[in-house]
């Protein structure tokens, strides 16, 4: 075994006094290293000395390796040894006997100067004297401090983690998880302040408008969210991504007071849409009539805040993305190409890729698909299949040679780039948004096809394309042009004022080309001062348990099933908050959606929330009491004052998911300062005592009332329900100042008090789909999953019924929990 | 948790009946326990030493030379570094070093399950509760021994259960 050793590092010397014990036993082979060196390799930090034994296994702990040798030799263990070893190592950090050894080595700092020693502990003195003198200890000695004495020891020991304090110190206030930031007198003082200015702080609110219009000298933020596919009911990863955030965005911006228009509305034209319309025997426009309101009534049950929510589908979109093309080719941004794409005689129109179905020129396998072979995997123009065949009346259709009209992207690359250039810089762009603009960027632009041959679309007002309308992404953009055309007429306001107006976008990653790139081209070559997006949000993807949602397959919770399950709107938008995928992926899971909802919103925002008024209401007859702050309030005040300027921070740059962590911190500070001061307790005792008990509730209550507010963007319902158990005066209600205000002050009536939030159970949730009915079910629950030997539990649920949500419940934490003794859990 | 209730609750684990009272010494309410015949034990690690020899379960203390040492390597560890740090920094240093430790082993010592790792799964469990998704996928391996501990016929007593998904969420997490 090798004995690694470093000069002036303390530990080395009980070990190499240690040593000695186990000479002949066992060969001892001894290497010295640097004090930064890491011998360890599962350790981060360096630590010497280490013992690395001959199993391959090591002992980084100085106490550990001397009792090795002890034990080689014979030793048998104690208790006695163990409680001076134990005492050393809490204690005093950093025989004979073992204990005597370790204890010699620690202490060898001190000591060894004769002078340090007060007379009294002779006793001390003389014991250390003894081991001293010993061989192995001087030895010991003079390889690790070379004659300079403890001196050699500093540098060593500067290198070193500082030691937390002891754990167990007085409580106060501050809880001992968090690290907080030290406070200075001035931000305690200010915060007090500020607090006891109260009401009359808050500024006058303003009035609402309608419509919404910029307003000279304001901050007038426009909010866009991603318009979603009209033809299909939208999945959590589709709200969370596009219309949740974007709320959580608005509904703080008029917290602010800014002056804000928040608007989406559903993307209706496509092929899709032509298609989905076939299939259920309906035209295009009927098909979006029906899915449009299907999407206005999940997001309405989502609490979803828009100022309007419209439509593509309107003689607007027209009128503006015709006008936006007209001046695009008049500036010679446009060019005309001839492509040769298939198309079907019979069903009268040219057909996209996956319409067509043939032979491989390749491999010769008869059902290769119209852009890839699936036997051989090559990619394959539709045009190079033998025998090819339009998928839906199987006849054989046509080479047709198509002019078609594309948008001239490397002649506006420059504007883009000087555009980009000014805008990115100290913006609030998500770093993924900006890496996929500078990818196609630094791919080059090229030029990108903007018409279709469908019927279904904008129509384009060109000679020679009349049959032809502008491809989906071309005027999907202008969408929310036109959208908010049909809100007002003056949205040449909103859109045409850069100087302004700030443009919040949000979306998931894969629309990020086309709101960073193409529709910015295509307004900076129109040359009519649009409004450019200056806030550019994407999020990355929700997954769904162990899989990806899938509207195709049917996998995953929809937006109309969340209101089947029973649990209120505002639960899902927390946990959806709560794991938004900003920075990375992330998933959905049912168990975790338990957990977070139990722990966090039960345990920790409710508890804290409903004790507060419960006091209240309990102690002091439901007035809230007089505060006299003691130092600690004081510094409890400044605290909560801190989390939420940093709540206001992060939300200024759209750090959603951060932003809610703040709200919980502050909560469990709440928790903290009532657990701590018991004020159950004190009011049953004297005068002093029960002052404190109603200082503690009213500043408690005060929390729970900003919390309230700060709640708002993201539990709306929640927040207001807080807010009407407490009679929160209403200008406290609408506004959120960077300041922890009394909005509460002695005197207050509070309303009737009630929990807000239900423990979530396995049974519970399946009573809850019961009772609403859930039981209209067409489509069969596919139990293939739960036969195969991967964990694919959930991949399948549609719309499942309570039975099977049970079963699937039980069978994942049956599969987490039954795991083979012996290392294998990845099976 | 207290020292005291930690150490009733090993009782039970180790099927001793006993229930001893423990009292509390200085600021850092450190265990104490007044033996019959014998002086006071200090400590935790101590105490909990001493309860595995009353129940008749040594071989929970190691059985060579090198494993004892391996055993109060880590009950060490847990008083001096779990313990004594709960800054988060702290706690992710401290999870990344364990988790690559735990690479090649079943339990702390190898393949015998001993005190060390009940002790240390009273100590990181509070850490453990609040760890994401995500960050128990990062530290897998501590995952897997504190899943496999927490399963422990008569360990986890009255603490909660700490559930683990057993399927990747973060395929690039490793």
């Amino acid at each position: 075994m090798r004995l690694f050793v470093s000069e002036g590092a303390p530990g080395c010397l009980p070990v190499l006094a240690a040593a000695g014990r186990a000479r002949g036993r066992a060969e001892l082979l001894i290497s010295t290293v640097g004090p930064e060196d890491c011998v360890v390799p599962f350790l981060t930090r360096p630590k010497v000395p280490v013992l690395q034994l001959d199993s391959g296994n090591y002992l980084f702990s100085t106490s550990a390796i001397c009792r090795y040798f002890f034990l080689l030799s014979g030793w048998e263990q104690d208790d006695l040894t163990n409680q001076w070893l134990e005492w050393e190592a809490t204690e005093l950090q950093e025989t004979e006997s073992l204990a005597d050894i370790v204890l010699w080595g620690a202490l060898y700092p001190l000591l060894q100067d004769p002078a340090y020693l007060p007379e009294e502990l002779s006793a001390l003195h003389s014991w250390f004297q003894t081991l001293s003198t010993q061989e192995p200890c001087q030895r010991a000695a003079e390889t690790v401090l070379k004659q300079q004495g403890v001196l050699a020891l500093r540098p060593y020991l500067q290198k070193q983690p500082q030691p937390s304090p002891a754990e167990g110190r007085a409580v106060t206030n501050e809880p001992e998880e968090e690290e907080l930031a030290t406070l200075s007198e001035e931000e305690i003082a200010m915060a007090v302040t500020a607090w006891e200015k109260g009401l009359e702080s808050l500024p006058p609110l303003r009035p609402q408008q309608n419509p919404v219009l910029p307003v000279t000298g304001e901050r007038n933020v426009l909010i866009t969210s991603a318009l979603p596919y009209v033809n299909n009911v939208p999945h959590l990863g589709n709200i969370i991504g596009c219309v949740l955030s974007a709320d959580v965005f608005a509904r703080y911006s008029r917290l602010r007071q800014w002056n804000t228009l928040y608007l989406c509305g559903t993307d209706e034209y496509g092929t899709a849409t032509e298609t989905k319309a076939m299939e259920e025997g309906l035209t295009p426009q009927e098909i979006c009539d029906k899915y449009h309101i299907i999407h206005a009534d999940i997001y309405r049950w989502f609490n979803i805040s828009f100022d309007t929510f419209g439509r593509t589908t309107t003689a607007q979109q027209t009128k503006i993305t015709q006008d936006i093309f007209q001046r695009l080719l008049t500036r010679g941004f446009v060019l005309q190409d001839t492509v040769e794409q298939l198309r079907c005689e019979h069903c009268a129109r040219f057909l996209a890729d996956r319409f067509v179905e043939g032979v491989c020129p390749f491999c010769g396998y008869e059902e290769a698909r119209g852009d890839q072979c699936d036997k051989c995997g090559k990619l394959i123009n539709a045009v190079e299949l033998k025998k090819p065949q339009c998928k839906v009346c199987r006849s054989c259709p046509v080479v047709q040679s198509t002019h078609h009209l594309f948008l001239d992207l490397p002649k506006l690359e420059k504007r883009l780039e000087e555009w980009l250039g000014r805008t990115l810089p100290g913006s609030d762009w998500t770093p993924n948004a900006r890496f996929i603009t500078r990818s196609w960027l630094r791919d080059g632009l090229k030029p990108r096809c903007i018409t279709r041959d469908l019927k279904w679309g904008t129509p384009v007002p060109l000679e020679g394309f009349e049959d032809k309308v502008f491809y989906v992404w071309f005027d999907a953009t202008i969408g929310y042009l036109s959208i908010t055309a049909n809100y007002t007429d003056q949205w040449e306001r909103w859109w045409k004022n850069p100087e302004q107006v700030d443009l919040y976008q949000f979306m998931a990653k894969d629309n990020v080309p086309f709101h960073g790139i193409v529709f910015p081209c295509s307004a900076l070559g129109a040359e009519d001062n649009y409004t450019l997006v200056s806030h550019l949000i994407a999020t990355e993807y929700l997954n769904y348990e162990d899989g990806k949602f899938s509207k195709s397959r049917g996998v995953g919770v929809f937006g109309d099933m969340a209101q089947d399950t029973g649990i209120p709107a505002d639960i899902w938008r927390f946990y959806l908050l709560y794991i938004r995928p900003e920075g990375q992926d992330s998933a959905f899971s049912w168990t975790d959606l338990l957990l977070k909802n139990n722990s966090e919103l039960l345990n920790n925002l409710g508890n804290f929330i409903n004790r507060a008024g419960m006091f209240v209401s309990k102690f002091f007859g439901g007035y809230v009491p007089e505060m006299v702050l003691n130092p600690d309030d004081q510094r409890l005040l400044a605290h909560v004052t801190l989390e939420l300027q940093h709540y206001h921070q992060l939300l200024e740059k759209v750090r959603i998911r951060d932003a809610l962590r703040s709200i919980l911190t502050i909560s469990r500070h709440g928790n903290q300062y009532i657990q701590v001061n018991e004020p159950w307790k004190r009011i049953k005792g004297s005068e002093a005592d029960r002052q404190r008990a109603g200082t503690v509730t009213g500043l408690a209550v005060n929390i729970a009332a900003l919390l309230s507010v700060m709640l708002q963007p993201y539990m709306p319902t929640v927040s207001a329900t807080i807010q009407a158990q407490l009679q929160l005066p209403p200008p406290a209600c609408s506004i959120l100042l960077t300041n922890f205000l009394c909005t509460l002050p002695a005197g207050h009536q509070i309303g009737t008090v009630s929990p807000l939030f239900q423990k979530l159970e396995n049974d519970q949730i399946e009573s809850l789909r019961q009772r609403f009915g859930g039981g209209q079910l067409e489509e069969t629950f596919d139990l293939k999953a739960k036969t195969s030997p991967k964990p694919t539990v959930i991949e399948t649920v549609t719309t499942a019924g309570p039975q099977q949500i049970q079963a699937l419940m039980d069978e994942v934490t049956k599969q987490v929990c039954s795991l083979s003794p012996v290392g294998d859990w990845t099976s | 948790m207290a020292a005291a209730a930690e150490l009733s609750l090993l009782e039970k684990s180790l099927g001793l009946s006993k229930g001893n009272k423990y009292s509390a010494q200085g600021e850092r309410q450190i265990p104490v326990l007044q033996t019959n015949n014998g002086p006071s034990l200090t400590g935790l690690t101590t105490i909990a030493a001493h309860l595995v020899k009353q129940a008749n379960k040594e071989y929970l203390l190691g059985s060579t030379a090198e494993e004892k040492a391996i055993v109060q390597q880590w009950l060490e560890y847990r008083v001096t570094q779990i313990d004594g740090h709960s800054s988060k920094n702290d706690i992710h240093t401290l999870l990344k070093d364990l988790n690559s430790y735990l690479e090649d082993k079943v339990y702390l010592t190898g393949y015998n399950f001993t005190l060390a790792d009940i002790l240390l799964y009273y100590g990181l469990h509070r850490f453990i509760v609040d760890l994401t998704v995500q960050e128990k996928e990062k530290y897998l391996n501590v995952s897997r021994w504190f899943c496999h501990i927490q399963h422990y016929p008569g360990i986890r007593q009255h603490l909660s259960s700490v559930v683990f998904i057993k399927n990747r969420l973060y395929t690039n997490s490793h």
